[in-house]
């Protein structure tokens, strides 16, 4: 059977291993090196590797001219386009912002009436809100604002500490229980001095109020006029302003009310954490998030309707 | 093992496994507790199994008398077994994290089995374990053969390839005990790092101490290429692990550099644990058992010289690639851009020097599966230097770095060319030293082949999509300047190309899973005695 690639076949080789002292392929001579059996061809060195090296190196060199590129001691060369990769990451970042400066400008004084009537710009600015709160906000509370075990919900009309842009636009400007100065404070106290059978007897008449099961003569109650009243209101209504307290009532308690859920609460306190987003968005991204953050409160409540 | 090795060797070796099993000990009761201690305990462990091992065979009789002119190939057996089977565990988990990222909601309630310290059980597992496994235990066989002279002594080799076991066993165990200097590819710690330090100076002294020895009197290519992984490895690793242990009793350490010097260190260990660790041995791979496959000289001899040259020379500055755009100075970028783009002209001069050596044999890659898989590794080779270089260049980088085409691009050159490399070095090694004509089943290498040839690009080509898609998400703004997309939406936008990269991954390791069943049934069924023996020195002419 004939095969022109075989090297054995070929003339003059050796009809077992193909090999002589001019290879029979190529037509070039090995170099006389042999390791058990592997040899090596003497081929000339290839022209286009010497091109491309200099082709690279050529390029290297443009690079190294125009480019900050060697150390010189304490020094460097700088490169003749004089370029500083800080400056020029600040510049690109301001150019970005000036691009929005337009329309998120306007949102920097916070008279968030006139900001939601302008359909316009509100139409600019809410995708633009989307993305914001997908980046800084949905970790915790959900894509859609809708919440989850200890993060509340914001697609809903329950607020803790006001459901109006200016409040929200605060929680967001100081955060809850956060390293600001100013931070809003909450603090659900444990209640792990009370004895565990005046516990229990608490946590079943809280864990019955929403569904208004709850038996007002029952020891629970009389425990909770004493101990929990003051912050959450009588008979767990809610109504104290200012401390995050909420309402037992109405089933928005972020943490969970079943049974076990609030023996746990009672037992080790809650003390729930909002970062303050001061420096790290500007006050206008802040009120942006603030409407977007009430219209999502606005839309979940008409489709709860 | 132990019928190999005369009865004062065994006595060594006997004696050296006590030392072992003491130092195990000392570990272990010195922690107390922790990972430290558990390490300890496997040093203890294996150190008795060796004492049982040797002290049994103590009083066997003498090996064979004219063992000085045979090959020593059992140490290359043993590398061999623990090749496949550190492939098995290396693979599996890289497939089983990369489902994690499909479906993160199965990773089970343990913290073992957290992504986070899977992931570096995946890498440590294939670089060190399978690639380092590999090195090890074909360099043994192509030094001797090209050297024509039997490995310098009989107890270093195995104490190269237990110690270095043992490294691996205590660096992917101590990860899924959450211990870790959080280094990429050099997560172990201190103690570990140490011992791997004697393991390679040993290694080293034996190399070089064989290649002394040896009856030709020049030193093949190979030969070079694994003396500068050998050497630039112990460097590396030397350099970047270099820590002080907060107590010599517990895991944990600090390492010396900080800030962005320890960036720099990390990257210029890193990018060069590729060149050294998983370019430069491979490339040693490839020159011996390329040639020897096809039966072909290589093709050009002075090329081989330049690019090894080349190859180590450039290598060496361009770590800095790995942080543009970063705190690292600008200098030092430009450096690392350029030294790897001039880096691809050796890069491409070895892999084409590789592809012009198959000329007069190219119908044996057809018919040769085994021939097949190098052919393969050295094409892949070849693909992700230059991608290599491309993704080096900084406004390249701008758009790939930190997305999916880095991990694409590392699995193009792990599994299409290191492990191709690999398997038919494997392939042509393992009937070799079973004394027989092939593997046992030469089917099954075919369908070796085509499953990790498929695998390869499934899987490659899914995260360059992915790593694209990202990269043009992140940097997208609409026409009022604000982001186009959230991060969140381009995680999302992942799944399919995870899910294809799942498919991709498991691909490559059924047929890994094939080699390894190939591989134990060819070894069960030995032929006899291995052939080849070192022969009288012969004169260059």
């Amino acid at each position: 059977m004939s095969n022109p690639t075989d090297p054995r076949q070929l003339p003059g080789a050796d009809p077992h291993t193909g090999n002589r002292k001019v290879d029979p392929v190529t037509g070039y001579e090995t170099t006389g090196h042999d390791w058990g059996g592997i040899t090596e061809l003497n081929t000339a060195f290839p022209k286009i590797v010497i091109w491309a090296l200099i082709l690279a190196v050529t390029y290297s060199v443009i690079a190294w001219i125009l480019l900050p590129a060697w150390p010189l001691g304490r020094d460097y060369t700088r490169g003749l386009l004089g370029l500083d990769q800080g400056q020029q990451a600040l510049e690109g970042f301001q150019e970005l912002s000036a691009g929005r400066q337009d329309w998120l400008s306007r949102f920097g004084d916070g008279d968030f009436a006139a900001l939601q009537s302008d359909a316009d710009l509100m139409a600019r600015a809410l995708p633009a809100a989307e993305r914001l709160f997908s980046d800084n906000c949905a970790a915790c509370h959900g894509d859609a604002g809708q919440g989850g075990p200890g993060y509340p919900v914001l697609a809903d009309d329950h607020w803790l500490w006001g459901g109006d842009p200016a409040a929200i636009a605060e929680t967001l400007h100081v955060g809850i229980n956060a390293d600001h100065p100013d931070t809003r404070i909450a603090e659900m106290p444990a209640f792990d001095w009370m004895e565990r059978a005046d516990r229990t007897a608490l946590a079943q008449y809280v864990s019955e109020l929403p569904s208004g099961r709850a038996d007002v003569d029952s020891s629970g109650a009389t425990l909770f006029a004493e101990n929990c009243a003051s912050c959450h209101g009588d008979g767990g209504a809610g109504g104290l302003e200012g401390i995050g307290a909420p309402s037992l009532t109405d089933g928005s308690v972020i943490y969970g009310q079943d049974e076990g859920t609030v023996m746990e609460t009672l037992k080790l306190g809650r003390h729930g954490v909002m970062p303050a987003w001061t420096g790290r968005l500007s006050d206008a991204e802040i009120n942006l998030l603030a409407l977007y953050v009430v219209a999502l409160g606005q839309r979940g409540a008409e489709a709860a309707q | 093992m132990t019928q190999t090795l005369s009865i004062s060797e065994r006595k060594i070796g006997f004696w050296l496994a006590v030392l072992l099993a003491l130092l195990g000990f000392v570990m272990a009761a010195s922690a107390r507790h922790g990972v430290m201690a558990a390490h300890g305990f496997m040093a203890l462990a294996l150190g008795f199994g060796l004492v049982f091992v040797l002290g049994g065979a103590l009083f066997d009789p003498e090996p064979q008398q004219d063992r000085s002119s045979r090959y020593y190939d059992a140490p290359t057996r043993f590398g061999i077994v623990m090749t496949l089977v550190w492939a098995m565990i290396g693979m599996g988990v890289g497939v089983w994290v990369a489902g994690l990222l499909y479906l993160p909601e199965a990773t089970p309630p343990w913290p073992w089995t957290s992504f986070g310290r899977l992931r570096p059980v995946h890498t440590t597992g294939i670089i060190f374990g399978f690639g380092g496994n590999a090195l090890i235990a074909t360099s043994f066989h192509v030094l001797q053969r090209t050297s024509r002279a039997r490995l310098a002594d009989n107890i270093s080799p195995w104490f190269v390839l237990l110690g270095f076991n043992l490294f691996c066993l205590w660096a992917v165990t101590g990860y899924m005990m959450g211990s870790t200097q959080s280094k990429e590819y050099a997560e172990a710690e201190w103690y570990a790092d140490l011992w791997l330090v004697v393991v390679w100076v040993t290694y080293f002294a034996l190399y070089i101490r064989t290649l002394a020895r040896r009856a030709e009197p020049h030193i093949y290519v190979a030969n070079w290429y694994y003396l500068a992984f050998i050497l630039v490895v112990a460097m590396l690793h030397i350099v970047n692990n270099l820590a002080l242990p907060v107590r010599w009793t517990t895991a944990e350490s600090f390492p010396v550099w900080s800030g962005v010097q320890d960036a720099m260190v990390q990257w210029w260990y890193g990018h060069n644990a590729v060149a050294f660790f998983l370019t430069s041995g491979f490339l040693g791979m490839l020159y011996y058992f390329l040639p020897v496959r096809s039966g072909r000289p290589i093709w050009s001899y002075r090329l081989s010289i330049v690019s090894f040259w080349g190859i180590v020379f450039f290598y060496i500055w361009v770590g800095s690639h790995h942080l543009h755009y970063t705190a690292l100075p600008y200098w030092a970028q430009t450096l690392g851009m350029t030294f790897s783009v001039i880096l691809l002209v050796p890069s491409w001069a070895s892999a084409g020097n590789a592809i012009a050596t198959l000329n007069g044999a190219w119908h044996k890659v057809r018919d040769d599966a085994t021939l097949r898989f190098m052919f393969v590794a050295a094409v892949f080779y070849g693909l992700s230097t230059f991608e290599g270089s491309f993704l080096a260049i900084r406004p390249v980088n701008s758009l790939s770095h930190y997305t999916d085409w880095t991990v694409g691009h590392v699995h193009s050159g792990t599994l299409g060319w290191v492990a191709m490399i690999v398997f038919g070095a494997i392939y042509t090694l393992v009937p070799q030293l079973s004394g027989r004509e092939a593997m046992a089943s030469p089917r099954a290498v075919e369908w070796h082949f085509w499953l990790a040839v498929g695998g390869t690009l499934v899987y490659v080509v899914s995260m360059w999509n992915a790593g694209i898609t990202q990269g043009l998400m992140w940097r997208a703004y609409d026409e009022n300047g604000a982001l186009s997309y959230s991060f969140v939406q381009s995680v999302e936008a992942m799944a399919p190309y995870y899910l294809l990269r799942t498919i991709g991954g498991a691909m490559f390791l059924a047929g890994t899973v094939i080699c390894v069943w190939n591989c134990r049934a060819t070894m069960r069924t030995t032929g006899g005695e291995v052939t080849d023996r070192p022969l009288a020195p012969q004169p260059a002419e």
